[in-house]
């Protein structure tokens, strides 16, 4: 047997599954690395297309320009803000739906499920929930970008499963203890699923962090955006300047700089605990692909 | 769509476990609403504010698409004022900009569908083959990250890979060629969008495969190993149908978001100069509406889009039930 598997073929195969993996890897990171570098340069250097893997004409200049920006700093505080009310809103909403869909014994509790299934093949479209958001009076408000997201059918339904799996005998003794649902739930339940409360933050909060949609949608004054919308108006500013042609060179190399620093510091927070979270994501992804 | 109908289909025996009797059951007569909620009070009072959302924010949205049959006033009822009856359907099937973003539409999302739902199988067979697991680990790791960028991020680094100083140009002037302004070419619309979704999405697609892989019996390897099957025989044979269920789910999901594919990358990243290639229903349907205010017109155009979908996906799954005997529901 052990010919067959450590055989040339195989050999070979493990060569070019090394060479294609590789591949993958750098096809992946290069653009990480290209704006690292690029954040770091000369813009001379930029416009000539010198930068690859390292930065040419090292220097922080245009970070000192984005940093000294103050609505920069107003929109970055704004992302925080939105993305911890959201994400502490989003939790509240979908652990008090997941854990009574839990509770197989509820009456009506198939319809409960289908009113969330529902939503995920049907859904209403953008229009009809833009005059909504509008008539309701969210508009330039963080109601608008908090509100209608406020639950994933996904998430709901990774959590629901987790809650189907724990133990119903501490529940039962509990109650004949004399806690009511609330206290089992605040004090048996949860204490139990800090695994998947963690899990389940992460995903709120990067979704919220990354989110931009809502906040173009909904927010016209400069001062309530998220970063993400701050960055977006520096690609549209940029791919402006680049159509008009003859006047690019300046304006647009002072402008991928600034993009280059500006994604740089977008993408700071969430590179920096990546590392750490990323078993969660993973964990919550499968569970919520085995019952989902 | 009948709830009550498709709740009996996804009752599994272990849905209609009764919860073991305890002493509060006896006191109302059990079964009836009035016992269920004596008994449930507390949990139902838990479902008030989450079902207040979904009816707010997703209920009503589908009511509100009656505007695409009335006209809508801005200021007015979200709901319309006037029917018109068929009138924006009629419009939109005699606008050819509407046929242009429609087939636009089925090219991006048959395109997409098309690579990035084979590649992360391709992906996840490979990476199954590496033995060494911290090795395995760094390529997970890698392949997942760039699911964790916010699409603004993911639109601004394309824009400077294709920059006329960028990465990307730099190849093409090495190899010989021309700097090219791919941004502003509809002919290299498609084929950067595609990429960048693979790029995007093929990591992170991965993770289910290699989940399910891990479940496959290794006995069913030897015995295919005893039989003489070569390594090709033993995807083939074991590993392929081992992940079928996995792939028929995220096929018949992906067939769910074929219609509104890409919509915020598409907004994005077009222009102007690419909309030949790059406009897509739901990039028309919000110019339309938002930023020509004209709600009844887009609403209608976007009821449509969302009809197609759940066709789509009621249909992959009738298909899936029958064939392979899994699906959604």
């Amino acid at each position: 047997m052990v010919t067959t598997v450590k055989s040339r073929g195989y050999r070979v195969f493990q060569g070019i599954n090394a060479v294609i993996l590789t591949g993958v890897v750098i096809v992946t990171l290069y653009p990480f690395v290209n704006i690292i570098a690029r954040s770091f340069s000369d813009e001379r250097y930029i416009v000539s297309g010198q930068v690859n893997f390292f930065p040419r004409g090292f220097n922080v200049k245009t970070y000192q320009l984005v940093i000294s920006d103050p609505m920069f700093w107003t929109n970055y505080r704004n992302t925080v803000v939105y993305t911890v009310v959201a994400t502490a809103i989003a939790m509240v909403l979908t652990t008090c739906y997941a854990y009574v869909l839990s509770k197989k014994h509820l009456k009506g509790r198939t319809v409960l499920i289908w009113v969330a299934i529902f939503t995920m093949i049907f859904s209403g479209g953008l229009i009809p929930q833009y005059v909504l958001v509008n008539s309701l009076g969210l508009t330039n408000s963080i109601w608008a970008i908090v509100l209608p997201n406020a639950i994933s059918v996904f998430n709901l339904l990774v959590m629901k499963a987790f809650f189907e799996g724990l133990p119903q005998d501490l529940e039962e003794a509990a109650a004949i203890d004399g806690l009511n649902t609330y206290g089992i739930l605040w004090r048996i339940v949860l204490p139990l699923s800090k695994a998947v409360i963690a899990t389940m933050v992460l995903f709120y909060a990067v979704s919220f962090w990354n989110s931009w949609f809502t906040a173009f949608l909904y927010l016209n004054e400069q001062e309530l955006f998220p970063v993400t919308i701050y960055l977006r108006n520096l690609i549209a500013g940029a791919t402006g300047a680049e159509s008009a042609g003859a006047v690019m060179s300046e304006v647009s190399a002072a402008a991928a700089n600034i993009q280059a620093v500006t994604i740089m510091l977008t993408v700071l927070p969430i590179l920096a605990v990546y590392p750490f979270v990323q078993r969660y994501f993973v964990s919550g992804v499968m569970l919520g692909a085995v019952k989902g | 769509m009948n709830t009550r109908g498709m709740s009996t289909t996804l009752e599994t025996p272990d849905t209609r476990e009764v919860r073991p009797a305890t002493g509060r059951r006896r006191s109302a007569r059990p079964g009836t609403w009035r016992h269920a909620l004596r008994r449930d009070w507390q949990l139902y009072s838990l479902v008030i504010l989450p079902l207040l959302f979904f009816l707010i924010f997703r209920y009503a949205p589908m009511l509100g698409n009656v505007i695409a049959f009335r006209k809508f006033e801005p200021g007015g009822s979200i709901f319309g004022e006037t029917w018109v009856g068929l009138r924006y359907v009629e419009m939109f099937l005699n606008d050819p900009t509407f046929w242009t973003v429609f087939t636009n539409t089925l090219i991006l999302g048959g395109l997409t569908l098309l690579f990035c739902f084979p590649l992360p199988i391709v992906l996840a067979l490979l990476l199954n083959e590496v033995r060494n697991r911290s090795i395995k680990r760094f390529l997970q790791s890698v392949s997942y990250l760039p699911h964790f960028l916010s699409m603004v991020i993911v639109a601004a680094m394309v824009m400077q890979m294709l920059a006329i100083d960028g990465p990307i140009n730099q190849i093409v002037k090495a190899l010989g060629g021309e700097a090219t302004p791919f941004i502003q070419k509809p002919e290299w619309f498609r084929t950067i969008f595609v990429s960048s979704e693979v790029w995007q999405t093929v990591g992170w697609g991965t993770i289910l495969y290699l989940a399910a892989l891990t479940t496959i019996d290794e006995h069913l390897y030897e015995a295919a190993r005893m039989d003489g099957a070569s390594r090709w025989r033993q995807i083939w044979h074991v590993t392929l149908p081992g992940i079928r269920p996995t792939a028929i789910t995220l096929l018949i999901l992906n067939l769910g978001t074929f219609m509104a594919t890409g919509f915020e990358k598409v907004l994005l990243l077009y222009n102007p100069l690419t909309y030949p290639t790059a406009d897509v229903i739901s990039t028309y349907l919000y110019r339309m509406g938002v930023e020509s205010s004209s709600m009844s017109y887009a609403a209608a155009i976007g009821l449509f889009e969302a009809l197609v979908g759940v066709v789509l996906i009621v249909s992959a799954n009738f298909i899936s039930r029958r064939t392979v005997g899994t699906g959604l529901w």
